[in-house]
């Protein structure tokens, strides 16, 4: 059936994974999104939690500039920041190592478009962890005070077992961005999927076929992931009234 | 001195919080002041030392690119919001040979970059447009072998897709009262759609369209990569032109951040205009 449909369209060969066919290359993009996507999110969930504790406990300096990062963040397109962090995260790195008596260096691709996702990402998740602290029952947080907790331990034990349920579903959909948001580190030249595909597609002028083979991964990574998280959901709902793990 | 200053902080923060129930809190505290003076000479460094020389002669080109990027997000949230209005009744209500495809269009173009789908229109279709002679010689030949259109359509379809899934929470959220109510005066099902049914999921939906044209906003530069000169590019081609590295970058954060700003500014206004006694 598979070689009928090679017949049928003749391009579809060129996705094989052996070197005449392209299939090796998108792989190895697919790695490198996927790679930086894992990296730029854990960034994030530490920048987007120190963030809002930040917000919601800090005080009025602190919270006024996390409020700039968070609004100007969300308010510039992803494209722009990746440029400017981009070339400023290189230079500052390269003057601070001129000025110490090293050599310059070139930075790879996967540290700076994991360290520029990540910050994008953590203004995203300080909103969404903000607003799923904001959603714990108060009389947990004083329950915890009037036991004598120290401030630590009670976001350790108390504040994030009780948010994580309320910020799954939007730290899921911030996952899915940090994927899709890596199509754009094509922009700077870095080899993930998307900048593979367009090579494999202007070599061989096979757009289509590769384009929709990039879609489909991509929407493969959606799908696995939302069951994925479906699982992590119910998993951190389990023991309260209604979340239907029992019924 | 530092210990006074703290103590005068706290202070603040007290007397803020006490006020908060019967005054809105003031917005020029100590601290906000000097955050205000840091700013400020911040931008009058970045005015001074850096390099605008090349402002005033690209200026005429900035101006053309701003208003492309406008036009663009105008044009495609429109009648991406239109195509998202079925999309959501298909999902929310259809029947399962609509809802069934209007999920899987919401699905894959939620589940895939717009980089890349804008690249499989342009590209893709546009490579493969040209085999075909009937298209080559008809009326639309001239827009398809320009790049424009495929912009305009790649974020109508993303609007839509996004805005789609947002109308279907819409409509399942229009109280069943409402519904029940005029369908019992005796009602055309279409007229409940027009009069009762759609008002009240567009009432729904507004809070976050104003997010999701924002969202629009930041998806527009991706067009300078099919040829399309909107603000992104101009800004680019300042940097190939100049070797100037950061400046226009920063005007072009400056650009978004005021578009931002406005859009933000334009539907607060818009909510509070609509009258809402839903409770």
């Amino acid at each position: 059936m598979l070689e009928t449909l090679v017949d049928a369209f003749p391009t579809l060969a060129l996705l094989a994974y052996e070197p005449p066919g392209w299939g090796a290359n998108l792989l190895r993009g697919l790695v490198n999104s996927i790679q930086i996507a894992l990296g730029a999110y854990a960034v994030g969930l530490i920048i987007g939690t120190a963030g809002a504790f930040g917000k919601l406990n800090g005080g009025p300096v602190t919270r006024d500039l996390l409020a700039i990062y968070t609004t100007v963040v969300r308010a510039v397109p992803e494209l722009v920041l990746i440029l400017i962090l981009y070339f400023a995260v290189t230079d500052l790195v390269n003057q601070g190592m001129v000025a110490m008596g090293y050599a310059r260096v070139q930075i790879s691709g996967v540290a700076a478009g994991i360290a520029v996702l990540g910050v994008v990402q953590g203004a995203y998740s300080t909103e969404v962890i903000r607003g799923a602290i904001l959603a714990v029952p108060a009389g947990q947080l004083e329950a915890a005070r009037a036991m004598g907790m120290p401030p630590l331990k009670t976001a350790w034990r108390i504040t994030l077992p009780l948010m994580l349920s309320n910020a799954i579903p939007g730290l899921a959909n911030l996952w899915l961005i940090a994927t899709k948001d890596t199509a754009l580190l094509a922009i700077v030249g870095f080899a993930e999927l998307t900048l593979q595909t367009r090579q494999a597609a202007s070599s061989t002028k096979a757009f289509l076929t590769f384009f929709l083979a990039a879609g489909v991964l991509y929407l493969l990574i959606t799908l696995v992931s939302g069951v994925i998280f479906g699982r992590i959901e119910k998993w951190a709902r389990r023991g309260q009234r209604g979340s239907g793990a029992g019924s | 001195m530092g210990a006074a200053r703290a103590a005068r902080q706290r202070g603040r923060v007290m007397t803020d919080a006490s006020l908060t129930d019967s005054a809105p809190p003031k917005f020029w505290l100590t601290h906000r002041i000097i955050m205000a003076v840091v700013a400020a000479l911040i931008v009058a460094l970045c005015a001074f030392t850096l390099r605008w020389d090349w402002l005033p002669k690209y200026l005429p080109l900035i101006g053309e690119g701003i208003w492309r990027t406008l036009w663009l997000l105008a044009v495609t949230t429109f009648f991406g919001f239109f195509l998202a209005i079925p999309l959501g009744l298909a999902q929310a209500a259809g029947p399962w040979y609509l809802a069934a495809p209007a999920r899987a269009f919401c699905t894959i173009i939620r589940g895939t970059p717009l980089l890349l789908q804008l690249w499989l229109l342009y590209y893709g279709l546009g490579s493969l447009f040209p085999q075909f002679p009937a298209i080559r010689q008809s009326e639309l030949w001239p827009y398809l072998r320009q790049a424009w259109p495929y912009a305009v359509f790649a974020l109508t379809i993303s609007f839509a897709g996004y805005e789609g899934e947002v109308m279907r929470g819409a409509f399942k959220g229009v109280p069943g009262g409402q519904l029940e109510a005029a369908r019992a005066m005796g009602m055309p099902r279409l007229t409940i759609l027009r009069r009762i049914w759609l008002p009240l999921a567009i009432q729904r939906a507004l809070p976050t369209l104003g997010g999701e044209t924002v969202l629009q906003l930041k998806a527009t530069p991706l067009v300078a990569t099919i040829t399309v000169v909107d603000i992104y590019a101009v800004a680019s081609r300042v940097r190939q032109d100049t070797f100037i590295v950061y400046e226009p970058l920063l005007l072009l954060a400056v650009v978004y951040m005021v578009i931002t700003g406005l859009i933000v500014l334009a539907f607060r206004w818009f909510e509070n205009r609509v009258p809402s006694r839903v409770a």
